[in-house]
């Protein structure tokens, strides 16, 4: 009888339990999108904020010194230490090599125009095919990791195209006013180790000092600088893990001061200061140090994203309770003749509370496993929307979004079982 | 033994008496009608003595228990147990059929049975009409339901409240017809009315006026 009188409630009633259906629905299907976009957000905000250039350089040990040290500025720092060409390679190799997704060499010097005016020439990978020994094949340079320069002529060097010119140039916009010179001149530069006539392909706006400098393949600055082989620094792009305490400790007492098990913790989580720290000892003489402006900036958004998620979820379930509330509590009391008979005949309090909640649970099931699949579709839209690409749902979602959604359901219960308490069958049966 | 004595009963509403030192004595097997005008105290004295309301001030006997001193949860279990009622609204479950309507009264005193359920309404005239919806039913009809459950328990006292008042005369024939039936098979029925023709069936017949028992009239002519 129990079952008869749920099913006669819940299939002759139904636009009435529709429309709680509905609204427990809209609350899961909030709860579902926002918690698996916080669970997804941190790589997609990371990958987002990988377009605003490198979060760690790599230096030669020698110049990292000198440079804490005596604070060198560019131009006494060009004949210090070099890094290998050959050791870039490595930089894919390491523990958290997956994580790195783009990186380039630079090498600095300083050349004399026609004009006689000297200005900073930098050489570097602009689209670099790499083939690596692991069989990984990928294209890094400043194409992407100077995703913000704003090309005003010409186009980006294409160092894999056929009509690639090792003396191509790019050059900012700054310089190229003041020099006359647009895309398609010719450039005549020359250091005390050569000459060049250089080709400019490009002329880019980068908004700040670089808009005074010439960017050309690493090559050619090599010849011009005579450091064949050899490279200045390396700014890395790498997918990072916000720091916590354990991070924090390793990047200002060093990985030794940690046990051997927050080592390995820290070895295997994707820091900033443990992908610095693999980078150093992939690669002979070098120091790896985050750009802390950058590591500390993802992490902060990415923290008030999180927080502005769970406050959204919050949100929308306070919502969803009170909507489930007003319903439930306008259903008791539309149905007030019919609880007010039911005691009369008998029934006691806790039997037919049991009644309206089993009806107002097989409810929130119907409208929780819809508003999952709604929530589903939600995060996808969102995905695609801000981010580019899908939402990964996380199965831990599916059992947290149930227990939020019997909570928040029998929450919102409550003032009607309330009221259903307080009902008497005189004052409902003869409007006593 | 008296199945039901209220004695000096008044029931109180702020400055207003509903009730006001009533005392009735209703026989096992009796048939009583309750008469009176609009706010007479006809329906608070059905409340009491249907155990869904307290008297202010007196006592109130049913089978040997002052219902007048027990808890809400003892008065559900003598509602269960003793009492049928019959409203003027009827008040069916609308999303249950007419047997299920009848079964949920025997699913809160004991054990749903569709049988028994079904010789119930067949008692009534209703067998060919167990599974439709109320909204399916006449009003004659409905109350043939109501009567049903009320009867489904073998309650030792019936309560029906303006049984006839919303039917017509037809309709009204057949439900006096089956008190009639009832109360040869031994039921005690109180019937609360305002209809004299309902009243004159009824063995004995007490009129209230604003809640008090004003008369008393013992019908010569009932028919056993």
């Amino acid at each position: 009888m129990f079952f008869r009188m749920i099913k006669g409630a819940l299939f002759r009633q139904k636009s009435k339990m529709i429309m709680i259906a509905v609204t427990i629905a809209l609350g899961a299907s909030l709860a579902t999108a926002m918690l698996n976009i916080m669970l997804d957000v941190g790589d997609k905000v990371n990958q987002e904020l990988k377009a605003y250039g490198a979060n760690i350089t790599v230096v030669p040990k020698e110049n990292s010194v000198l440079n804490e040290l005596y604070s060198l500025d560019e131009k006494e720092e060009t004949a210090a230490a070099h890094l290998k060409e050959d050791d870039l390679g490595k930089i894919k190799t390491i523990f958290w090599g997956f994580n790195i997704l783009d990186f380039t060499p630079f090498v600095n010097t300083y050349v004399q125009l026609q004009s006689g005016e000297s200005v900073k020439l930098t050489g570097t990978w602009f689209n670099h095919h790499l083939a690596l020994n692991t069989g990984e094949e990928l294209d890094a340079g400043i194409h992407s990791l100077r995703s913000w320069w704003d090309v005003k002529n010409g186009q980006w060097i294409d160092e894999q195209s056929d009509s690639a010119n090792e003396n191509s140039a790019m050059i900012g916009v700054a310089l190229a006013e003041k020099l006359g010179v647009t895309t398609g001149d010719k450039l005549e530069v020359k250091t005390s180790k050569g000459s060049k006539t250089l080709n400019i392909a490009g002329v880019y706006d980068a908004g700040g000092d670089e808009d005074e400098q010439i960017f050309t393949t690493l090559k050619t600055a090599q010849e011009l600088s005579g450091t064949k082989g050899l490279i200045d620094s390396i700014e890395v792009s790498a997918l990072t893990t916000p720091d916590n305490e354990l991070a924090r400790k390793a990047a200002t007492k060093g990985p030794a001061s940690l046990s051997p098990a927050d080592y390995e913790t820290w070895y295997c989580t994707a820091y900033v200061s443990s992908i610095c720290y693999q980078i150093q000892e992939a690669i002979p003489d070098s120091v790896a140090s985050p750009v802390r402006q950058v590591a500390e900036s993802e992490g902060t958004i990415l923290d008030k994203t999180q927080l502005l998620m769970i406050l959204i979820t919050i949100l929308s379930l306070f919502g969803s309770a009170l909507g489930i509330s007003n319903l439930v509590t306008a259903s008791v009391m539309e149905r007030s003749n019919e609880i007010g008979l039911l005691k009369a005949i008998g029934a006691r309090d806790y039997r037919i509370s049991g009644i309206v909640l089993t009806e107002i649970i097989i409810t929130a099931v119907v409208g929780g496993v819809a508003g999952y699949f709604m929530g589903y579709g939600f995060a996808q839209i969102i995905g695609h929307t801000v981010f580019n690409s899908a939402i990964e749902m996380k199965p831990m979602v599916i059992p947290v979004v149930a227990v939020l959604i019997i909570i928040v359901t029998l929450l919102g219960s409550i003032p009607a079982i309330r009221m259903l308490l307080r009902l008497r069958p005189a004052e409902v049966l003869h409007g006593r | 033994m008296s199945l039901l004595k209220i004695k000096n009963v008044s029931k109180i509403y702020g400055p207003l008496k509903a009730l006001d030192g009533v005392n009735l004595t209703v026989e096992n097997g009796e048939w009583l009608a309750i008469m009176g005008p609009s706010g007479s105290g006809k329906s608070t004295m059905m409340n009491i003595i249907g155990c869904m309301d307290k008297p202010s001030l007196g006592e109130v006997i049913l089978d040997g228990v002052d219902i007048a001193k027990e808890s809400d949860k003892k008065l559900t279990e003598i509602r269960r147990d003793k009492i049928g009622l019959i409203f003027q609204q009827f008040h069916l479950i609308n999303y249950l059929t007419a047997v299920e309507n009848v079964m949920v009264s025997q699913y809160y005193h004991s054990m749903p049975d569709e049988k028994e359920a079904m010789e119930a309404l067949e008692r009534v005239g209703l067998a060919d009409r167990a599974k439709h919806l109320p909204s399916q039913l006449s009003g004659g009809e409905q109350q043939r339901v109501c009567i049903a459950r009320a009867l489904i328990n073998h309650p030792e006292i019936v309560l029906a409240d303006e049984p006839t008042g919303n039917l017509d005369e037809a309709n009204e024939n057949i439900v006096i017809d089956i008190f009639k039936q009832l109360h040869r098979q031994g039921t005690t029925l109180i019937v609360v009315t305002h209809d004299p023709e309902v009243a004159e069936v009824a063995q004995r017949t007490v009129v209230l006026e604003h809640g008090r028992l004003v008369k008393e009239i013992i019908n010569e002519n009932f028919e056993e």
